[in-house]
């Protein structure tokens, strides 16, 4: 069984971002870049469908510029057999990243597609749903466990007010939540090794893709300063600010 | 943000370190235990046998690797002096060790199976002053029978093997005062039954060093490194490696302090505003982050010549101690800029504050640095 993992490059999540000083997006110069930590979660839980035999072959795909290929490292060093990296240094919105994992879907046709429920960037929550349309193939979105059973997959859901298991025919796409597995880190003779893994780069023109653009990022703006907390001397005094000053009562 | 080599590998390091947080680091100071937990995993790993050739079992990176695994570590917040040494002691067995050696012990301490994390030269007596060593080592047929004790000896409680710098024959007899040595590898276990007794010796961080008797310890002969007499010259060149390391280490802890300091500088208010932007606080850290710059620059010089195979012993030397400096002045920095909090255990900057001074003394003192620059760079007189 083929697995296709998909990886994005992001800003650490230890990092403090900030918006530019015109609020024209998030300031990304100079700060930490990593792997979206879902995407990680994705590349082990495909590492461990290897290790248990039930795997053959993990394909890592990022999408991005030259540097997105620090991560494609990530995760060929992770246990990742090999790589694709489409090559755009074009800021892409979820639908045309759904697209483009679509035209490596149709090349590869791997059985089973695991992707992060959502990068820690944009917070979209779209790709691998839209790609399950895209491709006509089910979808088993925010993952706590997975099964592999024959030609199905089955999925348990992390959703509002508990769990919900989804039996799905395979091929199909997953997407993780935080619950799946706690990814491994590299040791250093597989980081060495994956500097020999094949890596394959293509542009979109290549895989047929025609990019296109139907959001425009307006505006981004830091969140309120917190003010600092006042002390109210009992329970009236309380219930009267939260009615006439919060108005949230 | 500085663009650092081998991304990859800090990247794994970093993220191995991050499940040894400071809590983990505290509970072992506060008993001066060793951190066997984190060891075993830098070593399951392949970290520490990063240095070893291929051929033995390692993964034969240059050291510029090796440095990137050391300072990650201490920026993390953790103390790479518990295996700092497991990296580059080998090297002398590497180098000057016969092929048989080499085929018994390397792949075993390439795998983690057998620990050679201990080096012992310095003497209570004798102190800087190597050649005035009095652990005698005297050949009985097919052995050596050691006398004498070590002091300062790191990690022999936590150590299988130990690399051990004798005198085989006296100073007086020897044509020059570098003559005479020997290296021994010892091992721990068999010396500990038959003559060897380690004392602890607890010092202001936690650190594992030792005090060792030696009342006639065996010693096979086979387990001389390379020719006898020669010791002192097989210690000398595998010093470029360790002070480089050490050096790198001391730019983690300088990143480490700077990155603390500057975060915490922007965020605590008093007088109603950061205290950040009172350039009392800012210029030191700024000043603190120059000179990690230097020193940086200075690893990185040392680095690339030793990794091309260039004489080093003065970059090498130059990069420990400017690195040292930059670490303790960096660590002060971040002190003065937490204020009292700065003293608080739970902030773990007194601790790493504790660790880092450590390298301005060993493996070799500031002056005894200086002394070499002045005559080997300089060309001014000897004052030993
Ligand atoms: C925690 C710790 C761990 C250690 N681990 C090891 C280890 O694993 N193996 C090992 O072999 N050793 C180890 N050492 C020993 C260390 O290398 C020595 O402490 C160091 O080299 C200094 O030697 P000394 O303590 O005898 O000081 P001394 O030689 O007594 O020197 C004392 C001071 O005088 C100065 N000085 C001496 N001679 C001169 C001179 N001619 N001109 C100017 N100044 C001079 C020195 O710079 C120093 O500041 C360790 C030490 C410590 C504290």
């Amino acid at each position: 069984m083929k697995v296709l993992v998909a990886v994005k490059r992001v800003v650490d999540y230890n990092v403090k971002v900030r918006p530019k000083s015109d609020g024209s997006d998030v300031d990304i110069n100079n700060v930490k870049m990593s792997i979206n930590p879902f995407c990680e979660i994705a590349v082990e839980e495909a590492i461990r469908l290897k290790e248990a035999g039930v795997a053959e072959e993990i394909i890592a795909v990022s999408i991005g510029g030259a540097q997105v290929q620090e991560q494609i490292r990530t995760a060929l060093a992770l246990g990742a057999d090999r790589g694709i990296h489409v090559q755009t240094e074009d800021s892409l919105e979820p639908l045309e990243i759904a697209r483009l994992l679509k035209s490596i879907l149709d090349k590869e046709e791997p059985t089973l597609v695991i992707t992060g429920k959502q990068s820690i960037d944009g917070d979209n929550n779209q790709t691998g749903q839209m790609l399950a349309a895209l491709a006509g193939i089910p979808q088993g979105t925010f993952a706590s466990e997975i099964t592999i059973e024959g030609d199905h997959i089955s999925v348990i859901r992390e959703v509002d007010g508990g769990l919900q298991t989804v039996k799905l025919s395979l091929p199909a796409v997953v997407t993780t939540d935080l619950r799946l597995n706690e990814p491994r880190y590299a040791s250093l003779p597989n980081i060495m090794k994956a500097k020999k893994k094949p890596l394959d780069v293509f542009t979109p023109e290549e895989l047929g893709v025609e990019l296109s653009n139907h959001i425009d990022l307006v505006e981004v703006e830091p969140p309120p300063d917190r003010q600092a907390g006042i002390k109210v001397d009992d329970v009236d005094a309380l219930v009267d600010k939260l009615k006439n000053e919060a108005k949230v009562i | 943000m500085q663009k650092r080599s081998h991304p990859e590998i800090r990247e794994a390091v970093a993220k191995l370190c991050a499940e040894f947080g400071g809590s983990y680091w505290r509970a072992l100071d506060e008993k001066r235990q060793y951190p066997t937990e984190f060891i075993s995993a830098l070593s399951a790993a392949g970290y520490l046998s990063i240095l070893i050739p291929e051929e033995y079992g390692g993964s034969g990176q240059p050291l510029s690797a090796a440095c990137a695994v050391l300072e990650e570590i201490q920026y993390a917040g953790c103390n790479g002096s518990s295996c700092h040494a497991q990296m580059y002691i080998m090297g002398t067995l590497l180098r000057h060790g016969n092929e048989e050696q080499k085929q018994r012990y390397l792949p075993k301490v390439a795998s983690g199976e057998l620990r050679l994390q201990a080096f012992g030269v310095t003497e209570p007596s004798s102190g800087t002053d190597t050649t005035r060593i009095r652990t005698s080592a005297e050949k009985h047929d097919d052995h050596y029978i050691v006398n004498g004790s070590k002091v300062w000896i790191s990690r022999t409680e936590h150590s299988d093997l130990m690399l051990l710098l004798v005198r085989t024959t006296p100073r007086e007899e020897c044509a020059k005062r570098t003559d005479g040595m020997s290296v021994l590898l010892v091992d721990l276990r068999e010396a500990l039954a038959d003559g060897l007794t380690i004392k602890p010796i607890r010092t202001m961080m936690n650190h594992s060093s030792t005090e060792l008797f030696f009342d006639d310890v065996p010693v096979p002969a086979d387990n001389l490194i390379g020719e006898e007499g020669k010791g002192f010259r097989y210690i000398l060149d595998g010093m470029n490696a360790e002070r480089i390391l050490i050096a790198a280490e001391c730019v983690g802890d300088a990143r480490y302090f700077i990155e603390r300091a500057a975060a915490y500088a922007s965020e605590r208010e008093v007088f109603g505003g950061p205290i950040g932007q009172n350039q009392g606080i800012q210029f030191p850290i700024a000043r603190a982050y120059t000179q990690m710059r230097a020193a940086d620059a200075l690893v990185s010089q040392a680095i690339e010549l030793f990794d091309s195979g260039e004489p080093c012993g003065s970059e090498a030397n130059m990069a420990k101690m400017v690195a040292s400096e930059a670490s303790w002045f960096a660590g002060d920095t971040c002190i003065q800029t937490h204020g009292g909090y700065g003293f608080a255990e739970e902030y773990d900057i007194e601790r790493k504050f504790r660790e880092t001074r450590l390298y301005q003394v060993a493996p070799i003192s500031t002056n005894l640095i200086l002394s070499h620059v002045a005559t080997h760079e300089l060309g001014m007189p000897k004052s030993f």
